[in-house]
């Protein structure tokens, strides 16, 4: 079936992780939207920042501290460029739940409040979605879901709808799905919330790794995302912010860093990026981060996207002759990122994932921290398989086989 | 034959004893493996201080389903108050199998919602 992958790249060997055995046999990594391996240039950038760069940013006038600046804040516009946003408007955060609760405290507690509602959907991951859940209880605001299809993709007409009703002052939603893949029409969205007078956020956090991403032709006022998923190390986060909102905001984190100046009784705030980085910021990750996004950059977004695509297609046309093996979400690759949530008559998830585990293969069993979900598609849990751009065509291949012994065990 | 998935296992898995819901219990408790969406509930009847029929419910996978269907032999006939005292070793020396670490809960979510229905005891097995 490689045959069917006809943009193959082949980059594991880039991967050191992909090179380690476990009991004499190689690992295949298929969890990539839980988190993403690392290429060794990522690894190499943390080990030489702290060997001959680290000190403290911002701060000091000494060569290493400006070598620590200029290190962290040349990530920063490299990242900005990589997904056309501003630089004013690029703020690093812990990861993409810290970004997104930046918003709901700083944004959300000043502009949502008694009558108004939140807009988000049935997809969301959990950090997309609890933060609403506590904006509306403490504001007396009212959080709204749209649905989903049976495929699990949103309708813009039932945006419309809720949008006509008046009283939406957010519609949160995300890229792509991390529980069923499914790519949402974010551009539309964004222009469609946007003329009812409401603010968006996008959760990125699937689609940076997976797709060319241009925040600023996505037209959303936020999009949050995270790094360890984006073949960046983990503790840091992204969020990208129109200027002019986020310099009308109120800080988020107050403390070191962020302040203009600070008086006994008051403070003022740094200026856009600054303002909501408060206390020494994540400075190795920020810059391995950078380091990620280059090899990203290198290979370039659309061939990623079309590599994955591809192994997409391979994975939706060979799952299906598994007995018993229901494939969910949309039914084209093309409307769907590199996830692939599945079930299997007679094993639970877990269980799968335990039989794949003796066969090297690294999958998610369980509800992807999207329980609301789960609920609408009427399972407890799925199994889910996941690609990054160092996945192959042999790596969808040795999922099947497995997934075919792990039905032996059970007898079915 | 595999190590964990013996046949016994399957075998209960598949056919799981004392499953359902008693009309009137007399104890019962529900949980949620919050991990993986797994949940169990019993419906305990107990006459004279002992354990005379019982019932699990729900949903999980191959190991949680076996184990409260191989305990719930065990259980059934015991003195309560023995059975509130049962610990994370008896389970997993009854179940007979190697358990991992990340399969411990959801072998012993089943003697969790057991010791919650008879004494409330909701904080059980503590973290490991």
């Amino acid at each position: 079936m490689s045959s069917l992958v006809s943009t193959a790249l082949d980059l594991r060997r880039d991967f050191p992780i992909l090179g380690r055995q476990i009991d004499g046999r190689p690992i295949i990594y298929l969890d990539s939207s839980n988190t993403s391996q690392k290429p060794a240039s990522v690894i190499e950038s943390i080990d030489d920042y702290y060997r001959r760069h680290n000190a403290n940013i911002h701060r000091a006038v000494y060569q290493l501290a400006q070598e620590a600046t200029d290190l962290f804040e040349g990530a920063r516009d490299r990242i900005a460029a990589f997904t056309g946003a501003p630089r004013t408007g690029t703020i690093f955060t812990r990861n993409a739940t810290e970004a997104i609760n930046l918003v709901a405290y700083a944004w959300g507690r000043e502009h949502v409040g008694p009558g108004d509602a939140v807009l988000i959907t049935e997809l969301e991951h959990h950090s997309n979605l609890v933060p609403w859940q506590l904006l509306c209880q403490e504001r007396g605001a009212e959080l709204r879901y749209l649905t989903i299809s049976d495929e699990g993709t949103l309708s813009l007409h039932q945006l419309d709808e809720e949008l006509a009703r008046g009283n939406v002052k957010l519609a949160a939603f995300t890229h792509i799905s991390n529980a069923l893949g499914t790519i949402n029409p974010v551009a539309e969205m964004c222009a469609r919330v946007g003329a009812a007078g409401a603010t968006s956020l996008v959760d990125g956090s699937q689609a940076v790794p997976q797709l060319p991403v241009d925040v600023g032709a996505l037209g959303a006022d936020f999009y949050a995302w995270t790094g360890h998923k984006a073949l960046g190390p983990t503790g840091i986060g992204v969020l990208h912010g129109r200027p002019e909102i986020l310099e009308a905001m109120r800080p988020f984190i107050t403390g070191g860093d962020m302040i203009g100046s600070v008086g006994r009784e008051r403070s003022s705030w740094n200026e856009l990026p600054w303002k909501f980085e408060a206390g020494t910021s994540m400075i190795a990750e920020a810059v391995g981060l950078g380091v990620a996004i280059d090899y990203l950059s290198a290979i370039g977004m659309p061939a990623v996207r079309a590599h994955e695509q591809a192994l997409t297609e391979q994975a939706l046309a060979e799952l299906p002759d598994v007995p018993g093996l229901r494939v969910l979400g949309p039914s084209e690759a093309q409307d769907r990122g590199g996830v692939i949530s599945f079930t299997l008559d007679g094993l639970h998830p877990h269980d799968v994932a335990e039989l794949l585990n003796r066969d090297n293969v690294c999958v998610r069993a369980g509800h992807h921290c999207a329980q609301p979900l789960m609920q609408c598609l009427g399972v407890a849990a799925t199994v889910r398989a996941s690609f990054g751009p160092y996945n192959v065509a042999g790596d969808v291949d040795a999922l099947v086989a497995s997934l075919y012994r792990a039905r032996e065990v059970f007898g079915v | 034959m595999d190590d964990l998935y013996r046949d016994y296992i399957l075998e209960h898995y598949k056919r799981p004893r004392n499953f359902g819901e008693l009309e009137s219990p007399d104890l019962e408790a529900h949980a949620k493996n919050p991990l993986c969406g797994d949940e169990i509930g019993v419906h305990i009847q107990v006459d004279d201080g002992r354990i005379t029929d019982l019932r699990f419910h729900g949903h999980g996978c191959a190991i949680s389903q076996a184990s409260a269907s191989i305990a719930s032999e065990e259980l059934i006939g015991m003195p309560v108050q023995d059975a509130a005292d049962l610990d994370a070793d008896w389970l997993i020396e009854l179940l007979g199998i190697p358990i991992s670490a990340t399969r411990r809960k959801c072998a012993l979510l089943n003697l969790k919602v057991v010791r919650e229905a008879i004494n409330g005891d909701t904080s059980w097995p503590a973290a490991s």
